[in-house]
């Protein structure tokens, strides 16, 4: 079965067109990763999945469900650019946010959140407050946060953006882990070609004005990637592949003129 | 990855030194200045040898105070009642009506101009107004004027901080299909506590000012208003100072106790004081 379904969505803001005739098919267990230039609507398309943006029109099914069913059943947990995390409450609290939305009981909570903590290697900062950690750490906690709630679908947002380099190639590992432990499906948003090619299993190429795919490539390098993947011959290739789609169309092999 | 806390900054622990926000040597410089302050006042007095109806010696003052101390007390207690009153009253109606303001923003769009621009009134010029809406003698008179003065501050502070929440906080709530009652309670009103108690420190002190300044229209006698008023036309300035004396004092001592409930009710904000 597919986590989900986009069939002939469009959405419009006012005058503007952000996506336009959107078919996408998502099976459990991928890694599907959307990449294309500012503007080209990989934000409000991932918005359109998790029902927090409706669409003009076509339709959007969720773990066979309308997408706002979906959201009211919470069946994904959602991370942003920014972590947004609670200043007011610790680590441990922000974890167990969705848990107390939920209902849960209080040691079904804390056992949970015990658990992934465990999951995002964090145990010992339970008690610690937001501003206390490291940006790196904070979207680990923004992670632990939502898939605490068992979510069969994770959708990410450009999670690492903001990160330097290093720590954001340290956290693309953390993550391949972090989804194979916890078996979920995830629809990611970058900007970048390396890291949608390191960690997917398909790379949704959008382009912009009115946002649309102009292609989806499948990434087969094997699993589970490592260290050593972003040095293969085959990676590589992927990534020509996915740079080459997304400047099909644009005259960049032109050099560039220098008027003086 | 490494797991160490120790690259990160320490839990912030509790205790006194916490809740007053500095350790005690920090304090010394002000002390400093409050002592040479009062030496300098005292001093240019007895130098330029000022008459006591102008301004009375800092000894003086406080001689007095000691002396009539019982009556300057009732009549502090009576009016820092009023204060009190009005500070509770018209802070807890401005919170309700901002919550109202940020839950329905059709409301808030309709209502907002006129509450800045009736914030722009010098309310006080009411209380000869209110002292005829309930009797002179009544607390209610003053509790009224300080409640109007406490109102705006708190509205729009409140308001400002329900409204100036994260947008991406909000979508997080959504994707959890939170309702309007687990947003405001779990997002904005947290967001909102810092602006609120800036809100509410303001009207600390507005709400001894109105319950003062109504007094002079017309008050209870063992008011603390009436007192210093009357004690001003009959010459006893020693006594009138060491009234306004001691409408300062309760005017900190309400600001302080809001400063203090703010400390144990933000505990998780990064300290701006360290």
């Amino acid at each position: 079965m597919s986590v989900v379904e986009i069939k002939g969505v469009t959405k419009r803001f006012g005058e503007t067109t952000a996506v336009q005739g959107i078919d996408l098919e998502i099976e459990e267990r991928e890694f599907v990763s959307l990449i294309g230039p500012s503007g080209c609507g990989k934000s409000t398309l991932l918005r359109i999945i998790g029902d927090l943006i409706q669409p003009t029109s076509g339709s959007a099914v969720v773990n066979g469900k309308p997408a706002r069913q979906a959201r009211i059943d919470r069946d994904y947990g959602i991370v942003f650019q920014d972590a947004v995390l609670y200043d007011w409450r610790t680590v441990a609290k922000n974890i167990a946010l969705p848990l107390e939305l939920a209902r849960w009981d209080r040691r079904r909570r804390s056992a949970k959140v015990r658990e992934m903590l465990e999951l995002v290697e964090l145990t010992g900062f339970e008690h610690h407050h937001p501003w206390q950690l490291s940006g790196g750490m904070q979207q680990r906690v923004s992670i632990a946060r939502a898939l605490s709630f068992d979510p069969a679908l994770l959708l990410m947002d450009e999670p690492f953006g903001a990160l330097d380099e290093m720590t954001r190639e340290r956290m693309n590992m953390e993550l391949l882990r972090i989804w194979e432990a916890s078996g979920s499906t995830v629809v990611f948003v970058t900007h970048s070609i390396s890291e949608a090619v390191f960690l997917s299993t398909r790379v949704v190429v959008m382009s912009p004005r009115p946002g649309r795919i102009s292609d989806v490539i499948a990434i087969d390098l094997p699993q589970p990637r490592t260290a050593a993947t972003r040095e293969e011959p085959r990676f590589f290739e992927c990534v020509t592949k996915v740079r080459e789609a997304l400047h099909l169309g644009r005259d960049l092999d032109r050099p560039v003129e220098v008027t003086a | 990855m490494s797991t160490t806390p120790a690259a990160v900054q320490p839990v912030p622990r509790g205790g006194m030194a916490r809740l007053v926000g500095r350790r005690l040597t920090d304090w010394i410089p002000a002390a400093v200045v409050l002592v040479a302050t009062i030496g300098l006042w005292e001093g240019l007095i007895r130098a330029f040898d000022v008459q006591a109806f102008l301004l009375p010696k800092p000894s003086a003052i406080a001689s007095t105070f000691w002396d009539t101390r019982s009556e300057l007390w009732h009549a502090g207690w009576f009016t820092f009642q009023e204060a009190l009153g009005g500070f509770v009253l018209g802070s807890g109606l401005a919170i309700l009506l901002a919550l109202v303001l940020a839950r329905w923003r059709i409301l808030g769009t309709a209502f907002m101009p006129y509450a800045i621009a009736a914030n722009a009134i010098p309310i006080i010029a009411f209380a000869p107004i209110t002292n005829t809406w309930f009797s002179p003698l009544d607390k209610s008179s003053k509790i009224t004027i300080a409640a109007v003065l406490c109102f705006f501050p708190v509205l729009v502070n409140t308001l400002r901080g329900l409204t100036s929440v994260n947008p991406r906080a909000l979508e997080l709530m959504d994707s959890y299909a939170a309702g309007q009652f687990e947003i405001f309670r779990r997002v904005r009103i947290p967001t909102a506590l810092p602006f609120i108690f800036t809100g509410l420190k303001v009207a600390t002190v507005l709400a001894m000012i109105g319950a003062v300044v109504g007094e002079y229209f017309g008050g209870a006698l063992n008011a603390l208003g009436v007192l210093i008023l009357s004690r001003a036309r009959i010459f006893e300035f020693d006594e009138a100072w060491a009234g306004i004396f001691l409408a300062c004092l309760l005017g900190i001592a309400l600001y302080i106790a809001v400063a203090a409930l703010e400390r144990l009710t933000l505990r998780w904000v990064p300290s701006t004081s360290e």
